[in-house]
Formats: structure tokens, sequence, C-alpha cells
């Protein structure tokens, strides 16, 4: 670290070099112009106008969404059915489909280290890549709207987060106990079923509860685009400026992610 | 060696719960509700077999995609998902750090990390899409809607991060600082940052990635970006042209995460 003399006898210290201190002045100074430019280049089309106005704009809406209109509840309760139902339904299905996926992309289970395991990571980041809603607009587009599109929208997106927390957790597992499975004489099956899987277990019961939760959160704005649940009245209130509607449903939706999110912190700390 | 030995003894391993009431009590309930659940999922089996067309449509799309027919969409599209994330990453930062510092229970008093606390939950428990509908309904269409929910969004992830992070640092350097008399903004900058700024960095090109997925979800409800450019062609099945942005948006994903990831690892 510099140290300077200073005239009087005593010493200076600082953190950085002169040289050093100009070269992190310059890549502040990029990161600024590049967040400046970007910001020019995406405001090109706004009109300011708008913007400006906007407070009114919310104070309108916000006077219109009180209060919130209670007798729409019991129309709510069975799109809510189908909401639980496209959020549990999908994790199951990307369980069963993660697990394999995962064994193929994990560097110590993977039958082919050149060939499989590419395949199952690329299948995981596109999985990944690729939010649940447009995962539905294409399978709506697909399948026609409804549950089923939301359902498999849910397990496609969720192959790629369960499967690659997964295929992390049978990476770090410790090998000297499938190492003694297969010194006992085991089969391939065996040693996976005694020597991996009671390893990660409790990593992947933690990770599927985890998805659930978050898996709730998202259908319940599948609907948006057709897939099925409670985001389909929210997207009619909408059509029909329906304010006091809007404000019960994202009450209730506020509600049932509370209630996912209590539920998934109870399993996982009786899990862990 | 005797002539009859003792029965074999057969070893299983213990069960995954315990009780075995609780046990059998969960996997009737479990039986019960997918029994249910299924039986109310209305199938329309004509759409289906209708849709099975489509769906081989769209695949074979994705093995030939066509980027031409909507090239200057897609790239008007891909310039706004692109700005919309770097301007609403760095806002986001700018707000996240303060109410990150003032979320954590070992540097503030009691009522500004309860505000702080407030602030993040609000953010955290309102989806993108939801707050993009009400800032379009706001501010209009266009991608300022977008870079102001996504903004929203990050700072709620940010900051609880930052905030579990700040109260796991060590103590010592803090406390060090503080006994040479320093005020508390010397307190933060030198005794509290410097322990968080490697991690802060590494979540904040995490959330960079998330802004762009996110970016290509809220263009559906008008906020601007490649999602709108998708929607389009979903809706007048183009799958080749769909099938085309989503590999983009595949790829582009890849890079960020290859970059983020050796950016990460020569921090450390």
């Amino acid at each position: 670290m510099p140290v300077t003399a200073l005239p009087e006898g005593r010493r200076s210290w600082q953190r950085r070099t002169p040289r050093g201190q100009i070269a992190v002045w310059f890549g502040w100074l990029l990161a600024v112009a590049f967040t400046v430019f970007c910001w020019r280049v995406m405001t090109q089309g706004t009109i300011w106008a708008f913007v400006l106005d906007a407070p009114t704009q919310a104070a309108d809406i916000g006077a219109r969404m009180v209060p919130p209109r209670w007798s729409y509840f019991p129309s709510l309760l069975k799109p809510l059915w189908d909401t639980l139902n496209i959020a549990t339904l999908g994790t199951l299905a990307a369980i069963v489909l993660s697990v394999p996926v995962a064994f193929l992309a994990a560097r110590n289970t993977t039958p082919s280290a050149a060939f499989v395991r590419p395949l199952a990571l690329f299948g995981i980041v596109a999985s990944r890549s690729i939010n649940s809603i447009i995962w539905a607009l294409l399978l709506v587009a697909i399948l026609g709207p409804g549950v089923l599109a939301g359902i498999v929208a849910i397990a496609l997106r969720s192959i790629g987060f369960i499967g690659k927390l997964l295929y992390e957790a049978i990476e770090e597992i410790d090998e000297a106990q499938v190492e003694a499975i297969r010194a006992t004489g085991a089969s391939g099956a065996q040693t996976l079923a005694y020597g991996i899987v009671p390893q990660i277990m409790p990593a992947f019961a933690g990770i599927s509860v985890f998805r659930w939760d978050i898996n709730i959160r998202e259908s319940t704005v599948l609907g948006l685009v057709g897939a099925g649940g409670i985001g389909l009245n929210l997207e009619s209130s909408l059509n029909t400026l329906a304010w006091p509607q809007v404000t019960l449903i994202l009450l209730l939706i506020l509600a049932t992610v509370v209630a996912s999110e209590w539920v998934s912190a109870k399993v996982r700390h009786a899990i862990i | 060696m005797s002539a009859n030995p003792a029965p074999a003894r057969r070893w299983r391993p213990s069960p995954f719960i315990a009780n075995p009431w609780l046990r059998y009590a969960l996997l009737a309930g479990a039986a019960l509700y997918l029994a249910l659940a299924l039986g109310s999922i209305e199938v329309n089996w004509a759409r289906l077999s209708d849709g099975w067309a489509r769906g081989l449509r769209f695949v074979s799309g994705f093995l030939e995609p066509n980027f031409s027919r909507r090239w200057d969409d897609i790239v008007q599209g891909m310039i706004e998902s692109l700005t919309m994330t770097v301007t609403s990453t760095v806002m986001g930062i700018a707000i996240s750090v303060p109410i990150g510092i003032g979320a954590a229970r070992n540097v503030v008093p009691r009522p500004v990390y309860f505000m702080c606390r407030a602030i993040i939950a609000v953010s955290r428990s309102l989806q993108e899409i939801i707050v993009a509908i009400l800032l379009v309904a706001m501010v209009g269409f266009g991608p300022f809607a977008g870079f102001l929910t996504l903004s929203f969004a990050t700072i709620g992830f940010l900051s609880k991060l930052l905030a579990e992070d700040i109260e796991d640092i060590d103590p010592a350097p803090v406390e060090a600082i503080r006994a040479t008399g320093a005020p508390w903004p010397s307190l933060i900058a030198f005794g509290v940052l410097p322990q968080v700024a490697p991690r802060l960095l590494g979540l904040s090109l995490y959330r960079l990635d998330i802004n762009f997925r996110e970016s290509a979800v809220v263009g559906i409800v008008g906020a601007g970006g490649i999602g709108a450019t998708l929607n389009t062609a979903i809706d007048r099945y183009e799958f080749d042209s769909a099938a085309a942005i989503l590999i983009l948006i595949i790829a582009i994903v890849m890079a960020s995460e290859y970059i983020s990831g050796l950016v990460r690892g020569r921090v450390k």
C-alpha cells in the first residue's frame, strides 16, 4: 500500500497508488457513460407528458380501487383451486422429469461427460432462461387455453431450476460413502439407491418445496396469457376496468403467496 | 456350522418420516388431493389433437428458426430489452444499497430497520408482471414502464440479500473503526461495505441476468422490450420467428451467465 512522507515528517496512507486511482476513476467513468447512453436509447420514444402525469393517474386508479368488491369473492374460489393445482401438479411433473436430467448432468453420475452432460446442461439452461409466462404463452397457442397449459408451463420452467440445484447437490456428495457401498459388490442401481440418494434427499426435498412456493407465486399470473387460474379473472377484470375486483384479486394473491411462503418455511424447517 | 442357521435378517433403510401415523396420513392426504386435482382438470381433447400439429410446427421452428422475417422488430425489441436491463439494474443497485444497509439489524436503529424491511416486503410480494400492468396504466406503453418495474423488483431482491450479508459480517473491523471515534458514515464506508463488496458485485451481476429474463416478460403487457415482439410472433402462430427470439434469449442468458461466472471467479 502506498505511503507518502509529508514534508513535516508525518506519513500519509492511501488505499491506492495514483495510477490505480486513475484506473478506478476511469472505470467508473465508463460505467456511468454506458448507463447514460443506455438511458438515452431507452427513453427515445418515451412521452414525458404521460410520465409527469403518472401521479394523477396513480391517484385516480387508487381512488377507483377502494373499496374492494367483497361480493366477488365466492366466484374466485374455483380459480384459486385451479391456481393451486397448476402450481402443485406442475411441480410434481417437474420433479419427475428433472431427477433423471440432474443425474445425467452431474459430473460424477453422468454416463458420458463428453456427450450426454452438455446436452442435459443445455436443457437446464434453456428451461431456466425462459420465464413460465412465456412458456405459458407458447403452450396456450399449442394446447389451447386452460389449466393444462399452465401445468405444462410451470413444469417446463421448473425442470431447469430443480435440475440445476439438484445436480449441484449430487456433485457435492461425499464419495467415500458411494465407494463403501460399491465395495460391498452392489450393482449400479443399488449404489444409486443406498450411496447417493440418501445423501441428496434433504437437499432434494428442500429444493422441491422451495420451487413449489415460487410456482404458487407464478401460477397466480399465468392466467394473464390464458393459462387458467386466478390470473384469468385478473385479466378480465383489468380489461373491463373493474378496479374494485382487481383490488380483491390482488389481495387474494397476496394472501396466497404469504400462506405458501409460510407453509414452505415450515416444511423446510422440519426437513433440515 | 449349525444344522439350521438363524433366519436371515433383512435390513431396511429407515423411512423418511419416522412417525408411521403421520406417514400414512400424509400419503392418504396426498392421494386424495391428487385424485381431486386431476379430476378437476378439464381437458379439451379435440383442441389437444388440433394442437399436436402446431406443437410439431413449433419444434420444427426450433430446428429452422426464422431470423429474417421479423429482424427489424427483433433488433428493436432487443435494444429496448438490453437498455432497460442495464438502466434498471443500475437504478436498482443505487436504491438497494441504502435500503439494504437500513435493513441490517446490526448497523441501524430499530425504527429504520422496520421501515426498510417493510419496503423490501412490499417489493418482494408483488410480481413483476402485476407491477408492470399498473405502471403501464400510469406512465403509458413503452420501455420506461418496464424500466420502472424492473428497478422496483431489483430493490426487493438486492436489498434483502445485501441486508442478510451485512448481518453476517465479522464485527471486529466495525468495532475497530468505531474505537477510532469514526462517525456512522465512516463506519459504513470503511467497516461494513468493504466486507460485502465482492458479494454485492456477484449479486448485482446475477440480478442483471434476472432483469434481462424478466424484460422479456414485461413486454407481454405492453412495457416494451423483446416480449412484445415475441407476443406478436406467437399470436400470429409464426413459430419459426418465435423460436428465433427464444434462441436469442437463451444465447444471451448463457453468455451473461458465463461472463458473470468469470467476473465472480476473479473477484473472490
